[in-house]
């Protein structure tokens, strides 16, 4: 068992180990102090698991009882046949068969009753991981994009995954940890049944092991959160000095960075040490303990035997429930042990399902019409945290114009057309389509009228039809024609399975052009009314791209779109020209090249150009 | 007395184990390794292994100690019980208090014994097996930076990192538990039944016969759960990739109505996921039951017969107890053997891989020092002559390139992606050699040409511009071996980085994060720019970024290439017009073909590829555009 409790240190570090890769430096910061005591909170995580799914937990914890009742039953049945079948002169044979189908019987109850509790707990455990997992899955569905805009994808995956892993790892142990309090009980008092003096040694030697075990837990607690920085930080080099292998060979930096390598493994490695000799100090010792006090009984008891005072099968039961009570004491050592870590876990979990989402706007009646939409920003004002993104901005667009958005990098752009299309609140001012509120506008119709084409082009990991059609009431004709708008007609018939095809992490990779060109596609097959794209067009073949526009002068849609490239803004009716939050100047390309500002930052992006797709 | 603490150790044993295992198969899953080469035979991997860490064997001498001490600490109890019972208590003189005591006295101290040697053996076993773990994972990521660039995509390169990381970390977690399992229970299993042939070798016999059921039994359960396990495996990585999909498009699905769809898709792979635990329990679950039960038999088997028989198997009574004591301390090491037995196949499926890296062949071999020339000083031409490329997979990628480039010259290479331009760059500066000809620089075969010489004369820019976690001066001097404070600052003025440098609060010492992360991506190439410059290269490649960059940073860079090509060669990987117009050659790469090679008037006249490339250029990026009325500086552009 001391093995397994190295393993169980071990999972822990190697599973954090996994995560500090991930998250970075978020895994090596120590949790912040609460004052609410661990046991408490970790009495709270078990009780919701209680509550959520009673009847496992509880088929777990009856059979926890089964297996203490038929371990002591176990050790009875060999003390009586010692005495009444081993030892006794004439001993009838029937005994010795007796016995012998009393151990099977034992064995076989001890055996449905570890298979009721591990069974019954680990459904218990991972449907309350499956709880947690869903519950937070649907939160990242839910909840609105500032969310996502402040919280690292990693992080947010870790949670997915390891965390909901160590939370619930504190219930593994729980039904055996709470079936201990029975075993002691129950063993003393067959102890004493034996002879007062046997459960005496046992009331010594048990507080000792519990307080063994409990220093040894608090003094490897240290090193072991040490041991798991090490391991970080040797993952943090091996994968710094990889990515840049390029640049490592080129500047001939192979032996300092493997001698970085060298010394933070060194690091690792000694951590490692400190930890295993503090465990092999431990182990022994606790393995030795529950021998040595064996052989007090049997000195004792030698003596008691003589004097009548027990039989040699007293004695046989005595010593094998008294070696029993250690393991149980251990076990919720380790119970204690995960706590914190499974507390913490935990935390980080809840620190997105206590999110409140807010509720969806009831999905009133239609009120925008089937014609282009108008657009009428007034005063608005958007922040990102303490960041001011937007600050007054005023536009109206006309039904069916296309304006070009024009503006350094981090001048407002996408947070705009990100606000339009209710991805990000307005903190002042308004934004009205057609004259209403988007705020007075359900969702689904926002989704149906309004689509905004991102720059980074998703595609899910499913068929070029499905990520098109989205689950909308796009046609196969819709489907096909937005495709050919989109200039991605080609290149997807020429996929092996045409449309049906499977793109995206697994499936058929694409080029950034081709991708870009889907997204377009997607936007389109749900026949908008107001189209806005995020400068979609990044990675597209000029060629290409021209196709593509010119198609868009043809949309029966109000255009936005955020261009770098010329001609892209020259097919604009007008250009807004944005800098540090605001609308600065507005008017067609030509009218606008009078500003020195607005000259200077075209022709940077003449300069950018790219030259080869 | 030892079959109760037995079966509850091993239970609790397994339950916290169980979480371990668990853990090591939800982290293996994130690296989604294949599982192609995880069938190595166990022995071949072990061969392999003891070789590559020669320490390993000089720790043999350790592990058996460790093992004796700790079986020898497990077998003293039935033993013990044994004389006890039948010298001391039992036996022909009734209760001898002087046998007893002598007996308890020297059990206690073979206890004391055994418990200070097994510490410091296992301590020993600890500290070897550490430091062969440096030297695996030093030695692997030593190999994988010796080994040619040209085969590293960016998920070729996050395996290969896993080698060093998650791999080498299975193998730790499996050396101080698993490892411990292997060593200790079969010496105790030899051992047990020695014991018991001491005492009878026919009930020995009865025993053996009996456990033989259990072989073909783990042997099954294994085989199931390695299946499961490999199944839950799949899954994790289903609901993590489904799960990245719900965070990375989350402004897709938001903005196209597609949480409801998306919300089906995520309930279903977490429910599947939970399925394929779960199921991957069963086996887990019976496993103990079963051992336990067949001990039983076997226990059952021993008491019949030895009571049965008593006179003929000429078995004291305390014989007989200890006899049985012996029959349950099989448990513990056999079920112990059968639950570590996947979390082995881990181990040995990681190191596997982890051989399997430093198997792989160093393809740019570096000359002997003997052999080996240097370049000469100044501008470096360089000629490429019959030149063809093959990644080691797949096609050639290079064919039949003929080129000549003059020292002193300016060459942009155009063409579509995937048109051969970045293996060309790469051959130029020996990240890979040609399958086929022959790259000359200098005059000199870069194939002979020292390692030091040629990282002083050529030096490639990549566009992604990665920098170490340092600060600016720091990146730049890593430019040459031995570089100052002042030679950085030397570079800086020299490209006229000045201004940029001062808009940091804390100038050249300003830390630029993991990766060089806290700089924009424009910003990271303005550093490796200065860095190249410090080198003083004679034949310079540069990578110019695709990405888009904010408008100050890009004149920055324009103006910064500009001045770091005067006085050498420079090859350019041009993704900007403007490179292709300055430029003395263009070099027109199509289809891994040099398709057309002049410069750029004359290959506009020659209306091929290059003309046709730069007409739809013109297209889209120049209308009307005049210059600004004065060129703004830097800092003025800074404040827009």
């Amino acid at each position: 068992m001391f093995e397994g409790a190295s393993a169980r240190h071990e999972g822990v570090e190697m599973f954090e180990g996994a995560s500090a890769r991930r998250e970075g430096d978020e895994m090596l910061q120590s949790p912040p102090a609460r004052p609410e005591s661990v046991a408490r909170r970790g009495m709270r995580l078990i009780m919701r698991s209680l509550r959520a799914h009673p009847w496992p937990h509880a088929v777990a914890m009856i059979g926890a009882l089964g297996f203490v009742f038929a371990t002591v039953g176990g050790a009875w049945v060999l003390g009586w046949t010692t005495d009444n079948v081993i030892i006794a002169d004439s001993a009838p044979r029937r005994d010795a068969v007796i016995a012998a189908v009393a151990v099977i019987a034992v064995s076989a109850a001890s055996g449905v009753s570890v298979v009721m509790r591990r069974w019954f707990l680990a459904m218990a455990e991972l449907r309350t991981q499956r709880d947690w997992r869903r519950g937070l899955l649907h939160q990242y569905l839910d909840l609105p994009m500032e969310f996502h805009r402040r919280r690292a994808a990693g992080e947010l995956l870790a949670h997915v995954d390891s965390d909901v892993n160590t939370a619930t790892m504190v219930l593994k142990p729980l039904a055996f940890a709470a079936s201990v309090m029975a075993l002691v009980l129950v063993t003393l008092a067959a102890l004493y049944a034996a002879h007062p003096l046997l459960a005496l040694i046992a009331l010594v030697l048990f507080p000792a092991l519990a307080l063994i075990s409990h220093i040894y837990t608090r003094a490897v607690e240290a090193p072991s959160a040490e041991v798991q920085r090490r391991v970080g930080e040797v993952s943090t080099v091996a994968h710094e000095s990889l990515d840049g292998a390029m640049v490592v060979k080129t500047l001939g930096r192979e032996q300092i960075e493997v001698q970085r390598l060298r010394d933070a493994s060194e690091r690792l490695r000694d951590e490692r040490i400190k930890v295993g000799r503090m465990r092999g100090m431990f182990e022994p010792l606790v393995d030795a303990l529950p021998t040595a006090g064996s052989i007090v009984l049997l000195l004792v008891g030698a003596w008691l035997v003589d004097q009548g005072l027990a039989t040699p099968g007293d004695l046989v039961l005595a010593a094998m429930l008294f070696s029993l009570l250690a393991m149980p004491l251990l076990v919720v050592g380790f119970f204690l042990e995960e706590m914190p870590r499974s507390v913490v876990s935990l935390e980080r979990v809840d620190s997105v399902l206590d999110l409140t989402v807010p509720s969806p706007l009831s999905a009133g009646p239609q009120v925008l019409g089937s014609a282009p939409l108008s657009v009428n920003i007034a005063g608005l004002g958007v922040r990102h945290g303490p960041h001011v993104v937007l600050n007054g901005v005023s536009l109206d667009v006309r039904a069916g114009e296309t304006v070009a958005l024009v503006g350094a990098t981090g001048s407002g752009k996408s947070t705009l057309l990100e606000a339009i299309a209710g991805l990000t609140p307005a903190e002042s001012g308004s934004i009205r389509l057609d004259g209403t509120d988007i705020a007075d506008i359900g969702g689904d119709e926002l989704h149906e009228k309004v689509a905004l084409v991102f720059q980074e082009a998703f595609l899910f990991a499913d068929s070029v039809a499905e990520n098109l059609g989205l689950q909308r009431r796009s046609s196969p004709e819709g489907i096909s024609a937005a495709l050919a708008a989109a200039a991605a007609e080609d290149f997807v018939a020429a996929l092996p399975e045409g449309q049906a095809t499977v793109v995206g992490e697994r499936g058929v990779t694409l080029s950034g052009g081709q991708r870009q060109r889907l997204a377009l596609a997607r936007a389109l097959a749900g026949d908008p009314r107001l189209l806005m794209l995020d400068d979609a067009t990044s990675a597209v073949d000029p060629v290409i791209e021209a196709r593509m526009l010119r198609h868009l002068r043809n949309l029966d849609a109000t255009v936005l779109i955020v261009a770098q490239r010329i001609s892209t803004i020259e097919l604009a009716d007008r250009v807004a020209f944005l800098s540090q939050g605001r609308i600065v100047a507005s008017g067609t390309h030509d009218e606008l090249l009078a500003r020195d500002d607005y000259r200077s930052l075209v022709s940077a992006y003449e300069q950018a150009q790219a030259a080869a797709p | 007395m030892t079959d109760l603490t037995n079966r509850v150790d091993n239970d609790a044993n397994a339950d916290t184990t169980a979480g371990a295992m668990q853990a090591g198969t939800d982290s293996a899953a994130i690296d989604a390794h294949s599982d192609a080469d995880t069938n190595a035979k166990a022995m071949q991997v072990l061969r392999r292994g003891l070789r590559e860490s020669p320490e390993l064997r000089r720790g043999l001498g350790v592990t058996a100690a460790v093992a004796l001490f700790a079986a020898a600490g497990r077998l003293m109890v039935p033993i013990l019980t044994q004389l006890v019972l039948d010298h001391g208590v039992l036996g022909a003189s009734g209760y001898r208090p002087a046998v007893v005591w002598a007996l308890s006295l020297s059990a206690a101290g073979v206890l004391a014994v055994v418990m200070i040697a097994s510490r410091a053996a296992y301590i020993r076993l600890v500290s070897m097996a550490e430091t062969v773990l440096v030297n695996l994972r030093v030695r692997a990521f030593e190999h994988i930076h010796n080994l040619s660039l040209a085969t590293h995509t960016a998920s070729r390169r996050g395996v290969l990192t896993a080698r060093v990381t998650s791999d080498i970390d299975a193998l730790a977690q499996f050396i101080q538990w698993g490892a411990m399992s292997w060593i200790v229970n079969p010496v105790l299993i030899v051992g047990t039944l020695a014991a018991m042939l001491i005492y009878s070798w026919q009930l020995t016999l009865l025993v053996i016969a009996a456990h033989l059921p259990l072989l073909p039994f783990l042997r099954w359960v294994q085989r199931r759960q390695l299946t499961a396990y490999g199944r839950v495996r799949d899954r994790v990585a289903d609901t993590l990739g489904h799960a990245s999909e719900a965070v990375s498009a989350a402004a897709v699905i938001r903005s196209y109505g597609y949480t409801d769809a998306m919300r089906n898709r995520l309930d279903s792979a977490v429910q599947r996921h939970y399925r394929a635990q779960l199921s991957a329990h069963k086996w887990f679950t019976v496993m103990l039951p079963g051992v336990d039960l067949v001990s039983s038999l076997a226990l059952a088997a021993v008491i019949v017969v030895g009571v049965w028989n008593a006179d003929s198997l000429g078995l004291g009574a305390g014989g007989l107890v200890a006899f049985v004591f012996l029959v349950r301390l099989l448990i513990r090491p056999i079920s112990e053997l059968g639950e570590v037995f996947d979390h082995t196949q881990t181990a040995l499926a990681a190191w596997w891989k982890i051989i399997s890296v430093l198997d792989m062949e160093v393809e740019v071999a570096e000359p002997a020092p003997d052999d080996a020339e240097s370049l000469p000083s100044g501008p470096l031409g360089a000629e490429l002559r019959g030149v063809d490329f093959a990644y080691r997979t797949g096609g050639l990628v290079l064919r039949g390139i003929d080129v000549a480039i003059p020292a002193n010259a300016n060459v942009a290479v155009v063409g579509e992606t995937g048109s051969g331009k970045t293996t060309f760059a790469r051959l130029l500066t020996r990240l890979a050699d040609p399958t086929d000809g022959t790259v000359r620089v200098g005059g000199v075969d870069l194939r002979r040409v020292a390692p030091g010489a040629r990282r002083r004369g050529i030096r490639m820019v990549p566009q992604d511009g990665f920098l170490f976690a340092a600060t600016i001066e720091d990146n730049i001097r890593f430019g040459r071996p031995g570089a100052t404070a002042a030679d950085a600052a030397a570079a800086i003025d020299a490209l006229g980085l000045r201004p940029w440098i001062d808009t940091f609060g804390a100038g050249v010492h300003t830390q630029v994060g993991q990766r060089g992360g806290r700089l924009s991506v424009g910003e990271r190439q303005l550093v490796a720019l200065a860095r190249a410059q410090l080198s003083d290269p004679g034949l310079l490649v540069l990578d110019e970024a695709t990405s888009a960059v904010d408008p100050e940073t890009e004149e920055a860079l324009a103006a910064a290439m500009m001045r770091l090509a005067e006085g050498r060669t420079t090859v350019s990987i041009a993704h900007r017009l403007s490179t292709a117009e300055r430029a003395d050659l263009v070099l027109v790469f199509h289809d891994g073909r040099v398709v057309e090679q002049g410069t750029h008037s004359e290959l506009l006249d020659a209306s091929g590829v290059y003309s046709n490339l730069h007409k739809s250029w013109i297209g889209s990026t120049r209308r009307s555009t005049p210059p600004p009325s004065s060129p703004m500086t830097l800092a003025e552009l800074a404040e827009h």
